[in-house]
């Protein structure tokens, strides 16, 4: 299958396959951790490491093992399975190594063990055929994606909380408001290629 | 046939391979955490408030723990907590006072007059900036709420266009103190009921101008106390709580009505 190129992997992955916002992947963590803008930015970079790294080994997994073996069809089952317990390894290695990087990451890495974005880049680099680089290059890429959207939506929320909202609308209903604004936002984007 | 036991062998051998290595991982790469940190973390409250002076309950814990932090430093879990912490500890946790945050002001809208409309955020910073936001007073309460909406506890309400705490609720963590522009939120020992309503130290003709419930410096109340606890001090009544007896003659002679006692 014909590789795509590093641009055009990077600007799918951030804006027109952008994976909160168009693939509606990850929306939990999205939700959940955008409250301030620097636990997001705290989510993002974890969300960023662990993808990267899921990307790698679980394309190794899948072309040495399960293609090797004709068993594709358990993909999805091994991927969580690499996942989780790849993310709980390098919990331990970093809590270790760099306890400074522990303390910024620490509580969002269990959070993200079994998240569907996660999940789904490793999915996604099966179906669309890419090699190793272009796989470890578009989890990364999509993984930014995902921090630029929850990077931008906790500005969004931040200065929604000092705005006078509706009070049935307040917290939540209004966050899901602007979320979906901000979707629709990037669905401008789609169809744009390089 | 084949197959299924591959896909078998398959999953368990990465199953059993991350298994190992995550039994191996915590061997190897074990971090030393002294348990009481963890047990600390448990009996506190978990608010992380901040009110301690540590970045949560649990930077606390570890400072209890490794830098021997007071153990009753905790101002929502009170004595209770630093009893456990204490206990934890093997250390006697010294009886730490009830305080509470009090709104010096009593400027609500009928007593205090307004320069301006104020048709803007309804955040006490952004009218501050308006001016000094729209009181007459420079430094009464605003009354936009922004010690509301820091409340973790649900303490505080605006009645009447000014902030008022209720006191059962009050933690004395101190984020409306920080979070008001006009520093009219103090943190006061809760048993100490006698306190002055008013934060403003312009001279007494000015107050009177702008204000119904404004403190005058009139000295009534430094000449009526008979423990010598209340002095004017920068036109404003300043009550010395280690002299105060609670009382509360200064509140009956006051003639603004400035001197609460709760």
């Amino acid at each position: 299958m014909d590789q795509p190129s590093i641009i055009s992997l990077l600007i799918a992955a951030l804006f027109t396959e952008n994976f909160v916002l168009v693939k509606f992947m990850g929306c939990c963590p999205f939700l959940g951790v955008s409250k301030k803008l620097d636990t997001a930015m705290g989510m993002g970079m974890a969300v960023t490491f662990v993808m990267a790294i899921a990307s790698m080994f679980t394309w190794c997994v899948n072309e040495f093992l399960l293609v090797k073996y004709n068993l594709e069809y358990l993909q999805t089952i091994v991927f969580i399975l690499i996942i989780a317990g790849l993310v709980q390894f390098v919990e331990m290695v970093v809590k270790k190594i760099m306890p400074s990087l522990y303390n910024a990451l620490g509580i969002y890495l269990p959070l993200i063990t079994t998240n569907c974005a996660v999940l789904g880049v490793a999915l996604l680099n099966v179906q669309n055929g890419y090699n190793f680089i272009n796989s470890i290059l578009y989890g990364t890429f999509a993984a930014l994606g995902f921090s630029l959207a929850i990077i931008l939506f906790a500005g969004v929320r931040e200065t929604i909380d000092e705005k006078d909202v509706p009070e049935s609308f307040r917290g939540f209903p209004i966050a899901l408001i602007s979320s979906g604004l901000m979707a629709i936002a990037f669905m401008g984007f789609s169809g744009f290629s390089i | 046939m084949g197959s299924i036991i591959s896909a078998v062998l398959i999953v368990s051998l990465i199953g059993l391979a991350f298994g190992l290595l995550l039994a191996y991982a915590s061997v190897i790469f074990k971090v030393e955490v002294d348990e009481r940190i963890d047990k600390i973390g448990e009996v506190l409250p978990g608010a992380n408030c901040g009110a301690c002076g540590y970045a949560g309950c649990s930077a606390y814990a570890k400072a209890v723990v490794e830098d021997g932090a007071p153990v009753n430093a905790c101002s929502v879990g009170k004595d209770k907590v630093a009893e456990q912490i204490g206990e934890i500890m093997g250390k006697k946790a010294e009886r730490s006072v009830p305080m509470t945050a009090r709104v010096l002001c009593g400027g609500d809208c009928e007593a205090a007059k307004d320069k301006y409309e104020y048709y803007g955020v309804p955040s006490c910073q952004a009218a501050n900036k308006l001016a000094g936001g729209p009181k007459a007073c420079q430094s009464g309460c605003l009354g936009l709420g922004t010690c509301v909406s820091v409340c973790k506890f649900g303490a505080i309400r605006i009645e009447n266009g000014i902030a008022v705490v209720d006191e059962e609720k009050c933690t004395a963590c101190g984020m409306c103190v920080n979070a008001c522009p006009k520093n009219v939120i103090k943190i006061m020992p809760k048993d100490k009921k006698v306190y002055v309503k008013c934060n403003s130290t312009m001279p007494g003709k000015v107050v009177n101008s702008v204000c119904k419930a404004g403190c005058i410096a009139c000295k009534l109340c430094e000449k009526e106390c008979p423990f010598d606890a209340i002095q004017i001090e920068n036109n404003l009544a300043v009550i010395d709580y280690d002299k105060c007896k609670s009382c509360g003659l200064c509140g009956k002679k006051c003639p603004k009505g400035v001197i609460i006692k709760n």
